[in-house]
């Protein structure tokens, strides 16, 4: 099988109600503006109280609405979020808007 | 031989216990359970710290600035060091400060210059190119990647995989072969820049442990000059076997050091935990894990200290060191499964630092060589090369 690179399933709406039917796992995520353009990549970790659901009720209350979401359960958790970031940054030169205000250390790849 | 510290030591060991005590586990419980590295303004004070404890660099050479410490007391302080959720690969989180790869200290003295001193400066990290997708037990077999002379240089292509920081890194040491007909004796080992043209890290390789990842690199006409030559043309399996069989007594202790940790808390939740009206350490069934947890910690640590006392002595240690290997991370694994057996549900739990040990250890089993590799390397003391 395949190893997938890059996160892209199909985007769905941040709203409470796509929110509350997460699953509480750990994770990654996306958020996009309602033109597809990824403004962050985040992680639901271990200290998150209901995983992916609790990262993307939280995005939901701090953006508001317009913003779209897709999500990957994963248990490698901070290995697949810093590869997303990594490829993100190979693909368009840059971090998405909101990483880029903080971002963690990170190496670079080159991607095939 | 007797392995009992000094005062000297001890003193060393309880200074490093209060530091992972009071300065390091505080830290780690506010970070993600799967976290390999401390925020930047808490990792540069505690660098101060272990400076000012004259522990920094512990494993540079003194003639390089390193603390002069014998390799001995530097296993005791290595299995103090790994106590903690991340110590089995990042102990203590690198405040120790690291001597980078091994080999480095053998290169000429204009990559002294441009490698090794930056690198103990900590302003430039390293990474290690050995093993390849064709294998990585039996190198100097599996090393496929190609060097090949061109205007006064080697032209590499290849690839290389399951290698930790190459992305990260300024440089790294990458071994190619450039001679075919020579097996082990057509290795060459080289410096390459990171941002030689040719050089790519395509992917990220999850594995286990997730709190870190690995990389898989590919060398593409990757043109490097002579001047990159670490050591000699042809003679790269050596510096490259050196280094696995020194890392050995280090790896080992930090085996030691987590087994250590998951057993003391598998004895505190013992005397504490209570079922069926009675305390899990009255029963049996706990006692023999328990006894058996602290024959595994004792064998290993005797067996690491041995191969330790050995190298400092100046004396052949590659058997010592494998049978360290093999004991430390065969028992380690074995402790910390006791351990969670005996914590039971919570066990499990990302709560606690057993699952994570528990995934990490399994690792070591395989990386540094495997188990099957340290036998054969004790088998062939054993039986001597002429099968006597």
């Amino acid at each position: 099988m395949a190893i997938r690179l890059r996160l892209d399933k199909p985007w769905r709406p941040l709203t409470a109600e796509e929110a509350r039917r997460l699953p509480g796992q750990l994770g990654v995520y996306q958020v996009a503006d309602a033109h597809g353009t990824i403004v962050f990549i985040g992680q639901a970790g271990a200290r998150s109280a209901f995983g992916l659901r609790s990262e993307l009720q939280r995005e939901l209350g701090e953006r508001g609405d317009g913003y779209q979401f897709r999500v990957e359960v994963n248990m490698q958790y901070r290995t697949r979020w810093f590869e997303l970031l990594m490829v993100h940054k190979a693909d368009h030169g840059s971090l998405p808007a909101d990483n880029a205000k903080n971002p963690p250390p990170l190496g670079r790849l080159s991607p095939a | 031989m007797d392995f009992e510290p000094s005062s000297e030591q001890q003193m060393l060991i309880d200074q490093v216990r209060r530091y992972v005590r009071d300065e390091i586990i505080p830290l780690e419980a506010k970070l993600d359970p799967d976290a390999s590295e401390l925020p930047s303004d808490d990792h540069a004070r505690l660098v101060e710290k272990t400076k000012a404890m004259g522990l920094f660099g512990i494993d540079i050479p003194k003639e390089f600035g390193g603390p002069d410490i014998d390799i001995v007391t530097r296993v005791l302080l290595a299995i103090e060091m790994a106590q903690h959720r991340a110590g089995l690969y990042v102990p203590c989180y690198g405040t120790f400060g690291g001597a980078g790869l091994a080999q480095i200290f053998e290169a000429n003295d204009d990559q002294k210059e441009r490698y090794l001193y930056p690198t103990l400066r900590g302003e430039k990290k390293p990474f290690f190119g050995l093993t390849e997708p064709s294998g990585g037990s039996d190198p100097a077999r599996a090393i496929q990647t190609r060097a090949e002379r061109k205007d006064n240089g080697w032209v590499l292509n290849g690839a290389k995989i399951f290698i930790s920081g190459a992305d990260r890194a300024q440089y790294g040491i990458v071994f190619a072969r450039t001679d075919a007909s020579k097996g082990r004796a057509g290795i060459t080992c080289f410096i390459v820049d990171a941002d030689t043209p040719g050089f790519h890290v395509r992917r990220v390789v999850h594995t286990l442990r997730s709190s870190s990842y690995a990389t898989e690199l590919e060398f593409k006409d990757c043109w490097v000059s002579d001047h990159q030559i670490l050591g000699e043309v042809n003679k790269g399996f050596a510096v490259a076997n050196d280094r696995l069989t020194r890392q050995r007594i280090p790896y080992a202790a930090g085996c030691i050091g987590v087994a250590i940790a998951a057993h003391e808390m598998a004895i505190e939740w013992a005397k504490m935990r209570s079922t069926f009206g009675e305390k899990l350490a009255n029963r049996q069934a706990i006692q023999w894990m328990l006894v058996d947890n602290e024959i595994d910690i004792r064998t290993a640590r005797h067996f690491t200290l041995e191969a330790a006392e050995k190298a400092r002595r100046g004396l052949p240690f590659r058997t010592e060191a494998a049978i360290a290997k093999l004991t430390a991370s065969e028992g380690g694994g074995r402790v910390v499964d006791r351990a969670m057996q005996i914590h039971g549900g919570m066990g499990m739990t990302k709560d606690l630092p057993l699952e994570r040990w528990y995934r990490e250890m399994r690792i070591r089993r395989v990386g540094e060589g495997p188990s099957e590799v340290q036998r054969m390397v004790i088998a062939r003391e054993i039986l001597g090369s002429n099968l006597r």
